[in-house]
């Protein structure tokens, strides 16, 4: 493999990619968990929720920074990195991203302001309110970054000329074949990263035996949610998968390390690729599984890798692998939320800790199976930068090796340097646990509810 | 109406605004080592930290509206400026961290005090390298960019890259003369007083410098009738210069930034005075560069009714920060 200009802005991308999305998968879930808190604060009026809500809202803050620092990195990464695609799909995400902007930065970025450090300036109302307009531009934020990169994985509503791409139908564009499966595949990729982080860092309270109020009403909470979200998410999964292995069926072989087409086809749990010699080693598989998963049929007919030229094939091993970290991490999500279920109804839910264990190893899962599963799709297209007809290594701009060599490195080395400073801080967070100093802000009359105190 | 019309001055609205919000609050982390101790340092962060996120969204909206409305300007100019685009995201990263990571640290404050005064002053500088290689033109052909890496590099970019630095920073030390009081203002007040000599200084270097190496800007404004159409503008400058001095002098509160803000306008009023009508100066006009009508229509329906939108809630969240800042971590 030769370390040309394109494979290291390729790498950049993908790096600076990962390094982001960690941040929005956890931001878009906290603020909907934040939601959920300062409505049962606003409702119960409870002290107990008002601490909890400043406790999360202190690691959105921190969290919400990393991510609008490492967003803005690539908004401008398209043109710098991979100019020829810029302005061959200009016309067709550059509104879409535009629209991104409009309706859900400037949305979070001002609200934020509000939610962080306006306690006592506004209203209780007002403030719940902000809450709630933080979250929705997480989702809408959501909504746009996934209507733009499902094009490029199933386009749809674009006339092609000369190499540029014109919008034809603009509904098109945004409601292709895969949008729909992806948006809610992602948003319920973070609210399940979110709701096991939070349930872990309760179960290691309830493990210390600290904050105990606190720390149960986390627990219970999340679980809860968890029972309902990793069944709806393995659902979703499936819906999705069927819907690639019609859009992209070439995705679909990587995943299942799939060589040649056939009917029966086992699930793999393991296998080692080889993409010389076009077969896998140490095979260990479900027999008619994938066939069964994929058709729906155990008989059904599943593409193999050799229906196309070598060129034409996404790097197998990483997409096959990634894709299982991914399910295993989605079944494990799966069990634990349901032990949860089971100890509830035995009411022994504070009461194991063997249980506060595991999900103590939880709490980082969610974010290794979204990154995991980002790389199932990303390097899953490829060879294609927009499916069948652009490839990446045409898309990319004519700038030195060196230059992207030097900006790779930095961004390794700051990337790695906040990230752990990110990891310190969090847990330094963490370990101080919720603030029961400060008072909660009074109830006020309904008439100055809304309204600046000040 | 010209879409592409509208697109430019929209676009043009948003860099403006960037440059004048962001201008302050990158300002205020160019001064930062100023603040004499600690809490002086906490009132010059807090006087900006609920407000630097949205301010710098601005960014992202100049950004992503080049790209949306503009795409060949923007797929010539990113990888021509990399280095210095680059360069200025690092910065942006490591002052943006620092506003979370200062407030949760204790004795590596000064860690995080450092890189918000580093990445504020180093994305500014960037930020007028890009300007200044910008106006100097790029090396262009068939639609692409066809210079070196480092063609951004001369001494016209360091001198704008030296002059958006004092230009901010004079943005930053009249902003902070509406927050604060006490000894921290008057120290903003002498730093305003000296800071606008120095911009001066530099605005009347950058618009000597500029048609001396520009043919083309020579031509636009010393042609006649141009020379004479065009005298409002540095004419107004010079008024505004003589208000903001007037103004300090007296120890107004509010009317130092609003005079600094014109200066600004002026100054990119002038500036783009010089590059009309291009978009790559002096080679691809705005026309040539343009989306096509489908793609800019589009999303001038969601920006007709959305960054009015946008500009109400944002006053509205400034509205709810008004006031005299104070010291320490008291927020959240």
């Amino acid at each position: 493999m030769e370390f040309d200009a394109v494979l290291l802005s390729r790498i950049q991308f993908a790096f600076t990619l990962a390094f982001h999305i960690l941040f929005p998968t956890l931001t878009i879930g906290l603020a909907v968990f934040l939601v959920i808190i300062e409505a049962l604060w606003l409702r119960t009026k409870k002290d107990l929720y008002y601490y909890i809500y400043k406790f999360w809202v202190r690691i959105f803050g921190l969290s919400f920074g990393m991510g609008v620092v490492s967003g803005i990195v690539l908004s401008f990464e398209f043109g710098t990195n991979f100019s020829r695609f810029s302005e061959a799909t200009g016309n067709v995400l550059g509104p879409l991203l535009g629209y991104e902007v409009m309706t859900a930065f400037f949305l979070e970025a001002s609200f934020l302001g509000v939610m962080l450090f306006a306690w006592y300036r506004v209203g209780n109302r007002l403030h719940f309110l902000s809450t709630c307009v933080v979250a929705l531009g997480t989702i809408i934020s959501a909504f746009w970054i996934l209507a733009a990169n499902s094009w490029m994985h199933t386009p749809a509503g674009y006339r092609l000329e000369e190499g540029i791409f014109y919008v034809t139908d603009w509904s098109e564009v945004i409601f292709t074949s895969s949008f729909l499966y992806r948006f809610t595949h992602m948003l319920f990729a973070s609210f399940l990263s979110t709701v096991f982080l939070i349930a872990g860092v309760a179960g290691w309270y309830l493990l210390k035996g600290q904050h105990e109020f606190v720390a149960r009403s986390c627990f219970s909470l999340t679980l809860g949610l968890a029972a309902v979200l990793a069944p709806a998410q393995i659902l979703m999964g499936d819906l999705h998968g069927l819907q690639v292995q019609r859009d992209q069926p070439m995705k679909v072989a990587a995943m299942e390390g799939l060589w040649e087409t056939g009917r029966e086809v086992p699930f793999l749990i393991f296998a080692w690729p080889d993409q010389e010699k076009e077969t896998n080693h140490f095979e260990i598989g479900i027999p008619k599984a994938a066939s069964l998963i994929l058709q729906h049929d155990p008989e059904g007919e599943v593409k193999g890798l050799k229906e196309v030229t070598p060129d034409q094939r996404p790097n197998v091993p990483i997409v096959f692998f990634s894709f299982r970290i991914m399910l295993f991490s989605g079944f494990l999500f799966l069990g634990v939320a349901w032990i949860g279920l089971w100890l509830r109804w035995k009411k022994q839910l504070y009461k194991q800790p063997w249980f506060f264990r595991l999900c103590m190893f939880t709490a980082p899962l969610g974010f290794v199976a979204t990154v995991a599963g980002w790389v199932v799709a990303e390097v899953g297209r490829q060879p294609w930068i927009v499916q069948g007809l652009m490839r990446t290594v045409d898309m990319a701009s004519d700038i030195p090796a060196q230059a992207v060599l030097i900006s790779l490195s930095l961004f390794v080395l700051v990337y790695g340097i906040l990230f752990l400073a990110f990891v310190y801080y969090l847990f330094k967070l963490f370990r101080a646990g919720p603030d029961y100093k400060t008072e909660p802000p009074p109830f006020t009359s309904a008439r100055t509810a809304w309204l600046p105190s000040g | 109406m010209d879409l592409v019309l509208i697109w430019a001055v929209l676009l043009s609205f948003a860099i403006l605004i960037y440059v004048i919000l962001d201008g302050f609050d990158l300002g205020i982390g160019i001064l930062f080592p100023w603040g004499r101790d600690a809490k002086e340092r906490d009132m010059m962060m807090n006087s900006i930290a609920p407000v630097w996120d949205g301010n710098e969204t601005w960014l992202i909206f100049g950004g992503g509206g080049l790209f949306a409305a503009f795409p060949l300007a923007y797929s010539i100019l990113m990888p021509a400026l990399y280095i210095p685009v680059l360069i200025m995201l690092f910065a942006l990263v490591f002052r943006g961290v620092a506003f979370e990571f200062r407030f949760k640290s204790e004795r590596s404050q000064g860690v995080w005090d450092g890189a918000f005064n580093f990445g504020s002053s180093v994305a500014a500088f960037a930020q007028g390298l890009i300007l200044g290689a910008f106006i100097q033109g790029l090396e262009v052909t068939e639609g692409g960019y066809t210079g070196g890496a480092l063609d951004w590099l001369t001494p016209f970019s360091l001198m704008t890259g030296f002059a958006l630095m004092c230009g901010y920073s004079l943005l930053g030390a009249t902003w902070l003369i509406i927050k604060t009081t006490g000894e921290l203002q008057q120290w903003a007040y002498q730093a305003a007083r000296w800071l606008l000599l120095i911009v001066l200084a530099w605005i009347a270097m950058v618009s000597l410098w500029t048609p001396l190496a520009k043919p083309e800007v020579a031509e636009r404004w010393f042609s006649w009738p141009n020379f004479l159409l065009l005298s409002p503008i540095p004419v107004a400058t010079l008024g505004v210069a003589l208000a903001l001095w007037h103004a300090l002098k007296k120890q107004r509160e509010r009317a130092p930034f609003i005079f600094s803000v014109s200066l600004f306008f002026l100054s990119f009023i002038g500036l783009a005075v010089s590059i009309w009508p291009y978009t790559i100066p002096y080679q691809l006009t705005l026309w040539e560069t343009a989306a096509p009508p489908e793609s800019q229509r589009f999303l001038l329906v969601g920006a007709v009714i959305l960054v009015p939108l946008i500009l109400g809630y944002t006053t509205f969240s400034y509205r709810i920060f008004k006031g005299k800042v104070a010291a320490g971590r008291s927020y959240y």
